[in-house]
């Protein structure tokens, strides 16, 4: 591992792990605010919190292979609920979760500035493969809404500083 | 190996969950078309997928069967040439049969039409009586109404004779025996064209072919239409004897057998008028004898007139009497008059002066039998030297 890009040494970086409820209950919560709980309160649609749950587990494993099978799990399960083709979100938090943890592997994700501007290049990033595998695949338009799509990220980016934070007690280091 | 999947495990674990997914999808997309209900998209991506390997493999078997059929099949092509040249070299020869058995069949076809062709050209009369003496070769017929002299009378065997008296009940007929009478005639295979005459023992003669043809025994010679008394094609009679001229000219004493019997006749049938032939017996078209002539004379130089021929024409002109009744002479200058001025077959061969005897047509002198009667027999007009 080329430790060339990376902010820390290989030594300095901690790998973290989540207990079997932590590691269930926490996307499977994501998902039911998401899904469920969004539909009362309407400003959390903004929020994408199986993505952020998403990156952070991505992050803090800092392992490619469970993070991509992470995203995999929590994006199919969102589409699932979700009533949309399953495999939209699922492939592309599959690729978030691959590329947070490759990311996590070379820089230092535990500064909420860098959560911040991670979370918010992800989400556009998410977005993005979102609308190419729709457009692609499903053959489906989606209207591309920049403010949108930048506030989103915005908001999301703030929210996982805030979030991270509150899940960085669930972790225990390896 | 080993190291390949350690090494790149993380993007091969990637690639097979992506891909999974893409699956998971495709089998939830109808394919896009008219129709709402299409196939998945998992079988249109299959089947797009599967396509190029499947023709590339179609094409690769359809190239090792075309070229094994190909080189199986040029075998079989040279054998199949060899047999079909065979095949082609017997239907040459069985083509050159079945032409002469076509153009025989329509000869033969024309001679049997033309009681259907004539029926309404001709008066059946029935034989009451004959000449009486040996010598004599006329027979009388009860019909008289509407016959005139030089009527043709024939039966479906063959010619006859002609009118030559009508009576107020009766009518004369002159036989093709008579010495007296005279008809253009053909012989069937050969296509030589003479003169028929008859003697005073009732044989029948052709006169007029040359000696170099070859005229068989057994050929039949039929009327060749140029003596606008007998129709073309019908039957005179079988060849029975061909022989060297008595008087020592160029030309065949051919004998003929009368193809219609003479002294058993009982009806007749009396051409009254001659109807234009729709069915050739040949398959060429009718070209004019004059043309014929020039075709065949195309190295004889025309000779030029001098002082002394023009009296000697002139002469032979001026003794030249009228007959009331034809002789033999008079008989043939009108036959052959007759021939040049009517339509003639293509493939009539009046040798008056053949290619193949040059010597005989172009120097007499050099031939013994070339004497000035049979050089004024071959010309009329032209007097003996």
């Amino acid at each position: 591992m080329s430790p060339v890009l990376s902010l820390t040494s290989r030594e300095e970086i901690e790998v973290h792990q989540f207990s079997w409820p932590a590691s269930i209950g926490i996307p499977l919560l994501a998902l039911f605010v998401q899904i469920f709980v969004s539909r009362w309160f309407g400003f959390l649609r903004i929020f994408d919190f199986p993505l952020l749950v998403t990156i952070f587990f991505a992050v803090a494993r800092r392992r490619p292979i469970p993070g991509l099978l992470t995203g995999a799990i929590i994006g199919t399960l969102q589409d699932v609920f979700a009533g949309t083709k399953i495999g939209l979100n699922g492939i592309a938090k599959t690729m978030i979760g691959y590329l947070a943890s490759s990311l996590g592997v070379r820089i230092d994700v535990d500064n909420p500035g860098s959560r911040f501007l991670m979370t918010f290049a992800f989400c556009l990033v998410h977005r993005i493969l979102y609308m190419v595998i729709a457009l692609g695949l499903v053959g489906t338009r989606e209207p591309w809404l920049w403010a949108h799509t930048l506030v989103s990220a915005l908001a999301n980016g703030l929210m996982a500083v805030v979030l991270f934070t509150g899940l960085d007690r669930l972790k225990y280091r390896v | 190996m080993e190291n390949f999947f350690s090494r790149y495990k993380n993007p091969l674990v990637l690639m097979a969950v992506l891909f999974i997914q893409v699956i998971a999808l495709a089998t939830q997309v109808k394919a896009r078309g008219p129709a709402a209900e299409g196939p998945p998209l998992i079988r249109v991506w299959t089947v797009t997928a599967i396509t190029p390997f499947e023709r590339a493999l179609i094409a690769t078997s359809h190239f090792f069967r075309n070229t094994w059929n190909g080189y199986v099949d040029l075998r079989k092509v040279h054998r199949q040439n060899r047999d079909l040249q065979e095949e082609l070299g017997r239907l040459r020869l069985e083509n050159a049969r079945l032409k002469t058995d076509v153009e025989q069949n329509r000869r033969l076809q024309a001679l049997l039409d033309f009681k259907e062709q004539y029926v309404g050209q001709t008066i059946a009369a029935q034989v009451i009586g004959s000449g009486g003496s040996e010598q004599s070769h006329v027979i009388y017929i009860d019909k008289h109404k509407d016959l005139k002299p030089g009527m043709a009378v024939i039966t479906p065997d063959g010619i006859v004779g002609k009118i030559k008296e009508v009576y107020p009940m009766s009518s004369q007929v002159v036989l093709i025996s008579d010495r007296d009478s005279g008809a253009g005639v053909i012989l069937e295979n050969s296509r030589l064209q003479g003169v028929l005459h008859g003697s005073d023992l009732g044989d029948l003669r052709v006169d007029d072919i040359m000696s170099d043809e070859k005229v068989d025994v057994g050929e039949r010679v039929m009327t060749s239409g140029g003596d606008r008394v007998y129709p073309k094609g019908l039957p005179v009679g079988i060849v029975n004897k061909v022989g060297q001229d008595s008087d020592g000219g160029p030309f065949l004493s051919i004998r003929l057998k009368p193809a219609a019997d003479l002294n058993r006749l009982e009806e007749v049938l009396v051409v009254t008028s001659i109807a234009e032939r729709t069915q050739s017996a040949s398959s060429e078209q009718p070209r004019r004898a004059a043309d014929i002539l020039a075709q065949k004379l195309p190295s004889i130089p025309k000779p030029t007139p001098t002082p002394e021929h023009a009296a000697a024409k002139t002469a032979a002109a001026g003794s030249a009497k009228p007959s009331g009744s034809p002789t033999p002479a008079a008989g043939k200058k009108k036959t052959e008059a007759l021939i040049t001025a009517s339509p003639a077959p293509a493939t009539a061969t009046k040798k008056i002066a053949s290619p193949k005897q040059p010597a005989a047509a172009e120097t007499p002198e050099a031939s013994p039998s070339a004497t000035p009667e049979a050089q004024q027999r071959r010309d009329p007009e032209k007097p003996p030297r």
